[in-house]
């Protein structure tokens, strides 16, 4: 045995607490409506709405997030540590005050939404934007994280090397950061686009609880806990079932070193 | 491995502060609507004063909420719903001790912000698509608001269901919606922040509010005396001062 | 070429650099791979001017010059063939050309199987090969190389030192290095450099001859002579062999320190199997060492000072000049040997 005995004690209660709840859903699982429930138009426009909303956040992420970590990992400046505390923010945050914070900024009262809804008519809460808003808030430091540390892992002499073949700071980042840290970034991608799928109380702050425009899976198992625990058992396991399928699909080609 | 030990020890004696498994016997929790929050608030300071050494605990949510608490065995000694429909299904479900009283009814109402940013006349303007807001068709104030839009013939969509009044109240007074639907006497606590319309054939559609007692009433003659504080002259006063419209 | 670098670790370097290798040699921490990365742009100079263009204020990938770190640092995410074709491609060239250029420079190596290779899976040899055609591939004014050939295993380095020497004496080409047998072969000037400063500077020659300490003398002195083997003899010349311990065949090289070397002034009967009668060329006391150059064949001895005075060492004087066969070392080339220099 190589793994110490008293070990083997904490090690099967924190496995218990993680395995016995999705146990608990599985048993409670109605299985004569389970397919109704399931196909149920209320929990397919969900599904729907939590796939594209969270892959589009997932997106935003990706494509802010990634020159966002570059400056991070390579930049000097002075408050360099002051910002990345604030970037990381919503990490510890609630995310029911991640959505107060949403509304005072992009809110049709927000300082910054009250000037684009009186001058451009643009507002922002009630819309799938705004859900597409709210997780990218919550799921951004996920991916900064993951991103920053894959840059910083970046050997200097291969950026010192590219540059006296005559690369460019552009050049060096789009030849040789971005595709050495694509692992890093993979896995920041997926951490983000999870933890999006999930999210809940920013959501229903700040973008609403309509079904169709709003309503995501999260937001749909709580309407339902009210009206039918049964459904929201079924949309529960759907959620879980399409998170643990994700990562399992992915662990194995893309995340390489997180084996 | 005395440290682990230790750490064990303390682990337990911990979980022994922080039960939550029965009220004590000095104690009574009341499991009460949204709508519910400032005269039931009011009445909890009457019956602690006349109750000396007794706590009254409340936990105010959206009567479907409370209901599902009741039905899965959360402690709470007596439950007050927003409508007939969540105190039948608790009672169905065999949640409740013999029968429930009506003690109050409540009416709905159209409520604006104060500056009204939408322009809002009357209850058809909704026709006009602004962002209203009402609560979630499972709670009692969602399922009065989407009756009333039906017998309006409003075809307007809201733009968010909430899951309580208080959260439609709240969008309403910070300006985040142009309209929402709640009860006329959350209306009134919202006082000048909010401008009331009112719904053409609302007071023909009241909501009735329901109280009983639960059966995990582990303090029945407690439970009893709230409900009729609730039920007497002086719950009545309140109730009447908040705006409901009383037996 | 002309360097001035008055910055950290550096200490008021003043150096002029011409075509053909220059070998910067020094103990550990004397600041070597400082001077090249000053040079390559990738830490401030006082002045760096290359021809009659000042590069001071320029970024690296401004400057003309290829940069061979100590282990390679091939860009592990891409073949062979895209490595080489990375500093044309960065310079603006279109991508087929670069390819084309970068295949030209592998085959010119003898590496062009390789192209498709993954570098994770080239041996030591192979990946410096596609370093250096990496950094060649650019065309640059300036070579540098830091410890180029450490890594490899003897036979591997020489054959690439031969093969190489061209493409060194097309430019500027400096090397940092702690192997003599660098120094012996390549190295046309010198620079000894201790603590951040310049202490030694000249042509190999001249610092062979007069090195101020042992380090430099450890380095300059080698003797490696390039001749025909035929089993345990070499040919360097119609007239002139070396007895070595080990037998080969072909074309190799023998190298032996100059501390190996017994001079005495007349014919000595010892065990050593090489003894031959020369003409000493130079002679040079610093302190410690008195050290000899000798005519034929072109080697340097190293003998105290005293030995030097009893034996009458003077230049022109005729002598005998003795090495034991087991103290040459013989490595294979694959080449035809150049003249010995």
């Amino acid at each position: 045995m190589t793994v110490p005995r008293r070990l083997l004690i904490p090690a099967s209660l924190g496995a218990g607490l993680l395995v016995l709840p999705i146990i608990g859903l599985v048993l409670r699982a109605p299985l004569s409506t389970f397919g109704s429930l399931l196909t149920a138009p209320a929990t397919l426009s969900a599904l729907w709405l939590s796939v594209w909303t969270s892959t589009a956040s997932t997106a935003v992420c990706v494509l802010l997030g990634i020159p966002l970590s570059w400056v991070l990992a390579r930049a000097q400046f002075r408050f360099k540590s002051l910002l990345r505390g604030i970037l990381l923010t919503p990490l510890v945050v609630p995310p029911v005050v991640a959505g107060v914070a949403l509304l005072s900024a992009f809110g049709r009262n927000g300082f910054l939404g009250a000037p684009l809804r009186d001058g451009l008519g643009l507002s922002i809460p009630y819309t799938s934007i705004a859900v597409v808003l709210a997780h990218s808030f919550v799921a951004m430091p996920f991916f900064i994280l993951s991103a920053e540390e894959g840059f910083r892992a970046l050997p200097p002499r291969l950026e010192d090397v590219a540059s006296t073949l005559g690369a460019d700071a552009w050049t060096r980042f789009r030849r040789v950061g971005l595709p050495l840290a694509r692992p890093a970034l993979i896995a920041g991608a997926v951490l983000a686009w999870a933890r999006s799928l999930g999210e809940f109380g920013a959501t229903i702050t700040f973008a609403g609880n309509y079904p169709g425009t709003t309503r995501t899976l999260p937001l749909e198992v709580y309407t339902q806990l009210q009206a039918d625990p049964d459904a929201a058992i079924v949309v529960s396991l759907l959620l879980l079932i399409i998170c643990v399928g994700v990562l399992a699909a992915l662990r194995g080609r893309w995340l390489g070193g997180l084996r | 491995m005395r440290r682990f030990a230790a750490v064990l020890v303390l682990a337990i004696s911990l979980t022994g502060c922080t039960t939550v498994t029965a009220t004590k016997p000095n104690e009574l929790t009341v499991l009460a609507a949204s709508s519910l929050t400032g005269v039931f608030t009011e009445l909890q300071t009457q019956f602690e004063a006349s109750h000396p050494g007794v706590k009254v605990k409340l936990v105010l949510d959206s009567s479907a909420t409370l209901a599902q608490m009741v039905e899965q065995g959360a402690p709470g000694d007596v439950l007050a719903t927003a409508d007939q429909r969540t105190m039948d299904h608790t009672r169905i479900a065999g949640g409740i001790m013999g029968h429930a009283d009506q003690f109050a009814t409540n009416t709905m109402v159209l409520i604006v912000p104060a500056n009204n940013p939408a322009n809002i006349k009357s209850f058809s303007g909704l026709n006009a698509k602004p962002d209203f807001v009402v609560c979630v068709p499972t709670a009692p104030c969602g399922a009065a608001a989407a009756a009333l839009l039906t017998t309006n013939h409003v075809s307007a969509q809201p733009a968010s269901e909430e899951t309580d009044v208080k959260a439609v109240v709240n969008k309403v007074v910070t300006g985040e919606a142009d309209a929402g639907l709640v009860f006329t006497t959350d209306a009134l606590s919202a006082g000048d922040k909010v401008r009331q319309i009112a719904i053409p054939g609302a007071s023909q559609a009241p909501n009735t509010y329901w109280i009983a007692q639960t059966k995990q009433a582990e303090v029945s003659s407690l439970a009893q005396d709230w409900i009729d504080l609730v039920l007497g002259p002086n719950g009545q006063a309140v109730l009447a001062r908040a705006g409901f419209a009383t037996q | 070429m002309k360097v001035r670098i008055d910055h950290a670790p550096l200490h008021e370097i003043d150096l002029t650099f011409s075509s053909g290798v220059t070998t910067v040699v020094g103990p550990n921490g004397a600041g070597k791979t400082s001077l090249l990365h000053a040079i390559a742009g990738l830490s401030p100079a006082q002045s760096v001017m290359v021809g009659h263009r000042e590069w001071s204020h320029r970024p690296p990938e401004q400057r003309s010059v290829g940069l061979v770190p100590q282990e390679g640092a091939l860009f592990p995410h891409l073949d062979v063939l895209h490595n080489v074709a990375f500093g044309p491609q960065a310079r603006g060239v279109r991508r087929r050309a670069a390819l084309t250029v970068a295949t030209q420079w592998l085959d010119q190596l003898g590496i062009g199987h390789l192209a498709k290779r993954a570098v994770t899976t080239l041996s030591g040899g192979e990946s410096q090969r596609v370093a250096m055609a990496r950094a060649l591939a650019i065309e640059p004014a300036v070579l540098l190389l830091d410890e180029p050939f450490s890594a490899l295993d003897v036979g591997v380095a020489e054959g690439l030192r031969v093969e190489l020497e061209p493409h060194f004496n097309d430019r500027i080409t400096i090397m940092v290095t702690h192997d003599a047998i660098d120094v012996a072969t390549l190295a046309r000037h010198v620079v000894v450099l201790e603590e951040g400063r310049v202490a030694q500077v000249g042509r190999l020659h001249e610092v062979a001859a007069a090195p101020r300490t042992a380090h430099v003398a450890r380095l300059t002195g080698a003797n490696v002579l390039r001749g025909t083997a035929r089993g345990h003899v070499i040919d360097l010349d119609a007239t002139t062999q070396v007895h070595v311990g080990s037998s080969s065949n072909g074309p190799v090289l023998a190298t032996f320190a100059p501390t190996a070397v017994t001079l005495a002034t007349s014919p000595p009967l010892s065990s050593a199997r090489n003894v031959w009668h020369t003409r000493v060329t130079q002679v040079l006391s610093t302190g410690q060492i008195t050290r000899v150059h000798l005519a034929s064949p072109p080697i340097w001895a190293d003998l105290t000072p005293a030995a030097a005075t009893e034996l009458n060492i003077a230049v022109g004087a005729q002598i005998y000049a003795a090495v034991k066969a087991t103290e040459v070392s013989v490595t294979e080339t694959k080449t035809a040997p150049a003249p010995n220099r």
